[in-house]
């Protein structure tokens, strides 16, 4: 039944649009490559030996479906609200990424591609990539914004160890967003023979919605996981927001319960008011970004502003088209989390519940804290969980002081 | 009425010759120093300039392009200097266009952008990446306002959406030569020809080549099937390689000089 809903949504929409938002915003020599893969993303959703593949791939492969835990000793820290948490951090490769790689792998397969590139800004995007290029065959190549290569020098390594090339960028800010640059320009190249493996629900349609196809999987099982074992559906569901991939899919299954707050959390970086951070919604203006229409950081000259966050994966100055569409029509909340507040966060779960989260993921416990303590310990609270925080042991290691 | 770029392409058809078109970007590599290269451009025969909206993330572009544009908004290069330089360079009797990605346009006001394109007396916007589905309001904005509306299309353009586009451009068609980004090359694609051809096949509108062309033998060759020859990346190197003193801007204006007789040489 989810799968008719989402063929129909795409099907009344092929270019792609969330009200003003969406779209393609790209060089001509791109868009027989975008028709190519919306023909492909379409064809396999009405594949039931694509989605059996799939789904075979997440139960024996990657883990699927995660757990939910009950974070008893967190919620006392939320006002005693229920926090139940989304466990993506425990599939392979340790994010939610990789839900939506294999079902991109499967359709690079499908198109006859033999490569792959991609953007990543923690790593996380661009060690599932190479993972799922091993388990392929695939060859893989990972653009990631000099400045990330260092402060995740971690899945560096991890990407290097899977085969893939990564290359660093050494242009503008040198972090998520030239390395989107420069994928789109290697993709300009060389679409023939290579699939842009796009990691979040930005960029030229049918990436948004395509991408959205594949993480709705987290809020499929999650909704259900939460209805078993708690007989209703939450008051709210929180995730954080860069890109937005986590946060849409585990939002998505939950739209049309209205009574369902769905909770975006931005970066805030050094606060919205100092203008060091990664809050879109929250602190930019519509704009056009990396082939699509959207909340933007920019200037009064149309040129982005560079962001700011202490997690690298959300360090990026666009967010989905859906989320700001979402956000317009008032259906889902966007609000800015701080470095600091999130570090706070980020600690407080390691140490009330044995598990050391992403500071990406840091933001919607953020969040959780402020919501619960807003709710009450009534309402019931669903987290994203969306990655764990090994890659993370140095840049917290030294936010806090600790010697390494 | 014609457009200024229009008139110029029935001027050079009636020369048996393609146009030369020469790009710079507003502000490289200081506003005041742009002001001198395209007029030395010009001396050296360029027909037409077209004046680059510097952008913070210019995916159609190489390394060359980037690097200018970088270095022209740390200069402080926005919307008044791509006016400023548009006037200059209508005001030395050349057709001139701005070449803009979306994102500065969209920001300023796609209305009042064209209308302040009219105003400065320029022909037209070339828009590298505004697809046509999603440019209806914009081409009614420029309708409005008499300037050109030029699409840039590629090798692997269809033949059905080349028709769709084409029949969208006016003033002239950007064939991009290669799937690619901007840059010279050793070679010109052999892939230009034939999007050429195939764009001949279904439209009468100019068609101006791009990409990859940096010396007197490709624009002559390149001559020999388009309307017209774009040069960028070639002349930014010269600048990036010799500066915007006296040495380079002689050279800018050796460099038109010879792509002149390149395109003069063709057929």
């Amino acid at each position: 039944m989810a799968n008719d809903k989402v063929l129909q949504s795409m099907e009344s929409n092929i270019l792609g649009h969330f009200g003003p938002y969406g779209g393609r915003f790209v060089p001509e020599a791109l868009i027989a490559a975008l028709d190519e893969l919306s023909a492909a993303h379409i064809s396999a959703q009405s594949d039931p030996s694509f989605q059996a593949e799939l789904l075979e791939l997440h139960k024996t492969y990657s883990g699927r479906p995660s757990i939910l835990t009950d974070a008893k000793r967190f919620s006392e820290y939320a006002g005693g609200a229920q926090i139940l948490l989304k466990r993506e951090d425990l599939n392979h490769t340790g994010s939610h990424k990789i839900n939506n790689v294999l079902g991109q792998a499967l359709l690079t397969k499908r198109m006859g591609k033999k490569r792959i590139i991609a953007e990543t800004g923690a790593g996380q995007h661009g060690v599932a990539s190479a993972t799922a290029a091993a388990l392929f065959g695939l060859e893989c190549v990972v653009y990631m914004g000099e400045a990330d290569t260092k402060r995740q020098s971690l899945n560096v390594a991890r990407m290097k160890l899977l085969g893939a090339t990564v290359v660093p960028v050494t242009q503008g800010s040198k972090t998520l967003k030239d390395a989107i640059n420069e994928a789109m320009r290697d993709w300009v190249t060389n679409v023939e023979t290579t699939h842009y493996l796009l990691g979040t629900v930005a960029g030229p349609h049918p990436f948004p919605t395509m991408v959205r196809d594949f993480q709705r999987i987290i809020g499929v099982e999650a909704r259900q996981q939460v209805l078993d074992l708690t007989g209703r559906l939450p008051d709210a569901v929180l995730a954080c927001v860069g890109g937005g991939s986590n946060a849409i899919g585990i939002f998505h299954p939950f739209i049309d319960d209205k009574s369902v707050r769905l909770i975006g959390l931005e970066a805030g970086g050094s606060g919205i008011e100092t203008g060091l951070h990664a809050a879109t919604i929250s602190g930019g203006t519509p704009g056009v970004l990396h082939g699509t229409r959207s909340y933007v950081l920019q200037d009064k000259d149309g040129q982005t502003i560079e962001s700011h966050s202490i997690s690298a994966g959300l360090d990026y100055p666009g967010v989905g088209p859906e989320h700001a569409y979402l956000n317009d029509i008032g259906r889902a909340e966007y609000r800015p989390v701080t470095d600091d507040q999130a570090m706070y966060a980020f600690s407080l779960l390691c140490k009330s519940e044995g598990i050391i989260p992403a500071i990406e993921t840091a933001h919607a416990l953020a969040g959780a804290l402020e919501i619960g303590n807003e709710l009450g310990k009534e309402a019931i609270l669903l987290i994203n969980l969306s990655g764990r925080g090994d890659k993370d042991v140095q840049t917290a290691a030294e936010y806090f002081g600790m010697p390494l | 009425m014609p457009t200024a770029l229009e008139q110029l392409f029935i001027k050079t058809k009636s020369e048996n010759r393609a146009a030369l078109i020469g790009y710079l970007p507003a502000g490289f590599p200081t506003q005041k120093e742009s002001k001198l290269i395209i007029k030395a451009m010009i001396d050296g025969g360029v027909d037409a300039i077209e004046i680059g909206y510097p952008y913070s993330d210019p995916i159609m572009d190489g390394p060359v392009i980037q690097a200018a544009s970088e270095q022209a908004i740390s200069n402080g290069a926005g919307v008044d200097e791509v006016f400023d330089l548009l006037k200059k360079s209508v005001g030395h009797g050349v057709p001139s266009v701005v070449m803009s990605y979306w994102s500065p346009i969209e920001k300023y006001g796609s209305a009042k952008f064209a209308a302040a394109v009219s105003t400065a007396g320029g022909s037209g916007v070339i828009t590298p990446d505004l697809t046509i589905e999603e440019s209806e309001l914009w081409r009614n904005q420029a309708k409005n306002e008499s300037i050109n509306r030029i699409y840039v299309v590629a090798p692997s353009t269809s033949d059905e959406r080349l028709a769709k586009v084409t029949s969208e451009c006016s003033g002239f068609i950007y064939a991009a030569s290669l799937m690619g980004v901007t840059g010279a090359r050793t070679t010109v694609s052999g892939n230009a020809s034939a999007l050429v051809d195939r764009i001949r096949s279904s439209s009468t509108t100019s068609v101006a080549v791009g990409l990859g062309v940096s010396n007197r033998e490709q624009a002559s060759q390149v001559a020999s099937y388009a309307d017209g020859v774009i040069v960028g990346s070639a002349f930014i190197k010269v600048i990036q390689e010799h500066g915007a003193g006296r040495s380079g801007l002689k050279k800018t204006k050796q460099l038109a000089e010879s792509l002149s007789e390149g395109v003069r040489s063709g057929r």
